[in-house]
């Protein structure tokens, strides 16, 4: 797969689904907000969403804005890419069916809540640069690391991967207990927490320290015929 | 012109439909009944759309105010299944209920398509039955994943239907029957955002692809549905959609027999 790739592109070709709130998210845990209308009660499962196709951008690439958008917020997003069909897997087992892992950064217009899904928010083209290429499972040893969102080389948010394997073993037991993973499907099973924000001609960065980094940047959009 | 996608002696292919002698056409010129084929999914969708809440008598049947923007959910390839195919209930749910909808096929990219440019993009249509399993509804990202993205709970099919022949999609009358019994009677008409809104709001924000679908909502008509049932959909001008609810395999089981034929 990646070996075909002369110039710098996007290394997934499955259905990207991401966890936007778990029940033991700081914002679940900490904040009354969930527990009234329109949620009336914390999540009690992973809060998951789909990340379409046009949003999938190269590493380096360029996330164009429209006029009207101002600022977008990023996460830093750990992607797990699934090795082959994975559906109603125990933990025990869940880490087999993985193939390696990548880096994405996840953007959104500020603003969107949790009830509906935010798909004018989260949607628009190259709101998931993601990459730059997979690492194998084998390869990488999460304890003691960290997942860092970095906005033009400071550091705006970071989320620590102690355990990291317990936790997407756990994520693929919930989630493939009801769903399909296809091979080559994606699974954002960890981002960084808050939602730092960024504006036009901010470099944004996604870094697993000692593996990779993954950058884009954020551009006026060129005006478009209607 | 109807195109299929079908299984026909061990093979994938691709046949035009002649629905009045029940016969699939294949590219070599092969002919098979309709009963000699397994239905696939008419094309293997891309980005999918579902509109929620898109006609005004089911919103207020669920006690929902009609949205003042589409509401719009994402569903992954894993939840589509083919005509006469099999969706399973699992032993839990006693609230699963069918939702007969018009799909729409996207034929040409596009980007910031006017609404009144927006047949244009459209290669054609096709009915699809939008499952939904309400006891695992929750007030996030709703409707969330595990009421709408289960697997092989998305009949789609038999066919699409080339767009040039249909001549108004906003005018086409909707019915599912459950063992036969009518349970649901609509019109496209009565959709609060039409096809042509829909995809200018969409393609307002991001780039439609050949492959894209858009299920556009479904009309009142909630009835919850039981292993063993038969349950049809139909689109005047489309056909008619089969599929049969099943209980869902016992996971501890199908564990079992995954872990001795696993091939690593």
């Amino acid at each position: 797969m990646l070996g075909s790739c002369l110039h710098q592109c996007v290394p997934i070709d499955g259905t990207v689904y991401g966890v936007a709130l778990d029940a033991d998210d700081p914002l679940v845990t900490h904040s009354e907000v969930f527990n009234k209308p329109p949620h009336n009660a914390a999540p009690t499962t992973a809060v998951l969403f789909i990340k379409p196709r046009n949003t999938f951008l190269a590493h380096n690439g360029l996330v164009q804005l429209p006029p009207s958008l101002q600022e977008v917020e990023a996460h830093a997003a750990l992607a797990v890419i699934f090795a082959r069909d994975t559906r109603a897997v125990g933990a025990a087992e869940a880490l087999s069916y993985v193939e390696g892992y990548t880096l994405a950064i996840d953007l959104a217009e500020p603003g969107a809540g949790f009830f509906r899904p935010p798909i004018r928010e989260t949607c628009r083209d190259g709101f998931l640069p993601v990459g730059p290429v997979i690492i194998p499972r084998e390869s990488i040893v999460f304890d003691g690391t960290e997942i860092r969102l970095e906005m033009d080389g400071s550091k705006a948010a970071s989320l620590s991967l102690d355990g990291g394997d317990e936790r997407i073993a756990k994520l693929i037991e919930e989630v493939s207990a009801f769903m399909t993973f296809r091979s080559g499907d994606v699974l954002l099973a960890a981002r960084t927490p808050l939602r730092p924000s960024a504006r036009i001609g901010s470099r944004i960065s996604a870094i697993l320290e000692g593996v990779g980094r993954l950058d884009c940047c954020l551009v006026l959009e060129e005006e478009v015929a209607r | 012109m109807k195109h299929a996608r079908i299984a026909y002696r061990g093979a994938i292919r691709t046949a035009v439909v002649e629905e009045d002698d029940q016969l699939l056409i294949m590219a070599d010129g092969q002919r098979a009944g309709f009963n000699e084929v397994v239905w696939l999914t008419p094309f293997e969708p891309r980005t999918v759309f579902a509109l929620g809440l898109n006609y005004a008598d089911h919103a207020s049947e669920l006690s929902f105010n009609a949205p003042e923007r589409p509401l719009i959910f994402l569903k992954g390839p894993n939840t589509f299944v083919g005509h006469n195919g099999y969706s399973p209930c699992p032993a839990d749910v006693r609230q699963m209920h069918f939702e007969c909808e018009l799909g729409v096929v996207i034929g040409r990219t596009g980007r910031r398509i006017r609404d009144e440019r927006a047949y244009d993009y459209v290669a054609g249509y096709t009915i699809a039955n939008d499952y939904a399993l309400r006891e695992y509804l929750e007030n996030y990202y709703r409707p969330n994943l595990r009421v709408k993205n289960r697997d092989f709970c998305t009949p789609l099919g038999p066919w699409m239907v080339d767009a040039v022949d249909l001549a108004d999609p906003m005018a086409l009358d909707l019915r599912s029957f459950v063992n036969g019994e009518i349970v649901q009677n609509g019109n496209t008409r009565d959709m609060i955002f039409g096809i042509p809104k829909l995809i200018e709001y969409l393609s307002d924000f991001m780039t439609l692809s050949p492959g894209d679908l858009i299920l556009t909502g479904t009309p009142k008509g909630v009835r919850y549905v039981q292993p063993g049932d038969e349950v049809v959909t139909e689109i005047e001008g489309i056909g008619r959609l089969v599929n049969r609810i099943i209980s869902e395999p016992n996971v501890q089981k199908h564990e079992l027999a995954r872990i001795a034929e696993s091939p690593l």
